[in-house]
């Protein structure tokens, strides 16, 4: 393996919570999936443009003009907690 | 037997008055689902529907799907039904509004019957990703039925329903219709609108169907595919062939050059593939030998680029503003990482965590913008090979199903099982799959890859095909118990 991979940092970043039998299986997978990935590293791109999209499509443009409202109450009718229209989360400053 | 019909049998069905839409409806709502293929039914609005649809018919207003009920693969948003897509993380998401498929497919007086199960967030080969359990395979339950879209296919090759909608990011339509003996389609990236279809990677997802033949995904890509503006990525395309489609059907293919890419036959052992090429030298065309040299690339390149955009994707599930939360949480922090980690299973994680990695400071151009140079190696292989033939065919998958549970502890091995499926993907072609034979008592597939925006080619010479074939019309036997 081309570089290190350090688990805790990348769950960190992921925003998931690992118990240490996860953080455990979690590093062994992910040696092996980024060993496998690795082997492309043996393709020889210099001078090719990286493709993002298969169309080469770039991002379509509209008009800045209003089409469709959302409806407050559908939309936060799936989410967990909400209040006056607001979505509601433990309190960050204090 | 109604249950076994393709749609085009049905609509003829319903045009000669042999049954209604309401009795064909009931009739698959009773239907016993004993390969845990569909997660949810909507009785009450698939009845409405087919009423509907039986006063559409009489008052002369048919579409050209009226009456003909299908299951969506349940990543499609079907308004104020429960979308799951697998997870735990939407068990309860009652969707606000409809995909554009499932929105078009009902203009065009198809009756949505229900949800099938699928890979958790389109994350799998074997539909044992399901938070709400693994899909097994119609033709013997201890084999999967292939994923992601695994529910969908199980459901027709089961007589569930007589179509399917499905999404395929590196095969997941493609490899469980090979395993489950029906013909699956990935259209064109663009061709179909991925607005209200569930995320996974969005520069590689695309609509597709699930059918007994290729007559039928033909009739469903009519309706399905067109422009839509919601979709930022939807292809603004006037193909008159798609046009005149439900109409007219599909000019027959004639006189085509078949290219067999040698890469993918290195490793395979298919008996099956000579009498494929027998039957498709009768009907006139030919083949010839080549090579797509940057093939071997494809999986490692692919799962950078899935997992990239994935962990971008799915960053969205943060317990706020909908999906699961976690109780009690402490702070915003503690909110964020118990949510999601509760709500995503092991699978789900590992993409995840793969695409960060990919995405790290310091890893970006070593990873993620390689994978995306060998992407652009990859499509280079297909222009050039289609300066020469009309058609490329390959297997759809290394072999038949494999067993339950078989691949479920090495994700790498089960990560080669998309080896022929894959490449398409990255270089966003359209591609089909179908039924070409039965190895050890179970379907195997080939796969028909065109050039972008010529699904015509490949459904005319599937068609074809099939007219001088049986291997579609094969169901499976009674499967017996689980092991």
């Amino acid at each position: 393996m081309s570089n290190p991979i350090d688990i805790h940092h990348l769950a960190r970043l992921a925003r998931l919570s690992l118990t240490p039998d996860e953080e455990h299986a979690a590093q062994k997978d992910l040696e092996s999936i980024i060993t496998m990935i690795d082997t492309m590293q043996a393709v020889d791109t210099s001078g090719v443009t990286p493709m993002a999209n298969p169309l080469e499509a770039s991002q379509r443009l509209r008009s800045d003009a209003v089409t469709e409202t959302i409806d407050i109450d559908r939309f936060q009718a799936t989410a967990p907690d909400t209040e006056d229209g607001y979505y509601l989360v433990p309190r960050v400053i204090e | 037997m109604i249950s076994g019909k393709s749609v085009h049998e049905l609509i003829a069905g319903l045009e000669k008055g042999d049954f209604s839409a309401q009795e064909l409806t009931q009739l698959y709502l009773d239907k016993a689902d004993s390969h845990n293929a569909i997660l949810s039914l909507d009785h009450e609005g698939a009845l409405h529907a087919a009423r509907q649809a039986d006063e559409d018919r009489a008052a002369g207003r048919a579409g050209p799907l009226t009456g003909v009920p299908i299951v969506h693969k349940d990543i499609f948003l079907t308004k104020d039904l429960i979308t799951t897509a697998g997870s735990r993380m939407l068990e309860n998401f009652v969707a606000p509004y409809n995909a554009t498929v499932v929105s078009r497919l009902e203009q065009a007086g198809a009756i949505t019957l229900g949800k099938a199960n699928m890979d958790e967030f389109a994350m799998g080969s074997s539909n044992e990703n399901s938070y709400f359990g693994a899909v097994t395979n119609p033709w013997d339950v201890n084999k999967v039925p292939g994923g992601s879209s695994g529910g969908s296919a199980a459901v027709v090759a089961a007589g569930l329903a007589p179509a399917a909608t499905g999404t395929d990011t590196g095969g997941s339509i493609r490899q469980p219709a090979a395993f489950c003996g029906i013909t699956g389609l990935k259209p064109t990236y663009g061709r179909i609108s991925r607005y209200g279809m569930i995320a996974f990677a969005s520069s590689l997802d695309q609509a597709g169907t699930l059918t007994k033949d290729a007559k039928d995904a033909g009739l469903l890509l009519a309706v399905m595919a067109g422009f839509d503006p919601r979709d930022s990525t939807s292809a603004e395309r006037q193909d008159t062939w798609l046009t005149e489609l439900p109409e007219r059907g599909l000019a027959p293919a004639s006189s085509l050059t078949i290219g067999l890419p040698k890469e993918y036959f290195s490793d395979f052992s298919g008996a099956h593939i000579d009498a494929v090429k027998k039957a498709i030298e009768d009907l006139g065309h030919s083949f010839v030998e080549m090579s797509l040299p940057t093939t071997d690339a494809a999986i490692p390149a692919y799962y950078v680029i899935a997992g990239a955009e994935a962990s971008t994707n799915l960053s969205r599930y943060d317990g706020v503003r909908f999906g699961h939360r976690c109780e009690s949480p402490v702070d915003l922090q503690d909110l964020y990482k118990r949510s999601r980690s509760e709500g995503f299973g092991a699978e789900v994680k590992r993409r995840i965590l793969t695409g960060t990695y990919a995405l790290s400071v310091g890893y970006y151009d070593a990873y993620y913008l390689q994978a995306q140079k060998i992407r652009r190696l990859l499509a280079n292989d297909f222009d050039q090979a289609f300066t020469k033939v009309d058609v490329l065919l390959t297997p759809t998958t290394p072999g038949p199903a494999f067993s339950r549970g078989e691949l479920t502890e090495d994700p790498v091995a089960m990560y080669q099982q998309d080896k022929y499926t894959v490449p398409v993907s990255l270089a966003g072609l359209p591609a089909l799959s179908m039924p070409a034979g039965i190895q050890a008592n179970l379907p195997v597939g080939v796969q028909l890859i065109a050039p972008a925006f010529r699904e015509d080619t490949i459904l005319s010479l599937a068609e074809q095909f099939q007219q001088v074939t049986d291997w579609h019309l094969k169901a499976p036997a009674f499967t017996g118990e689980v092991s």
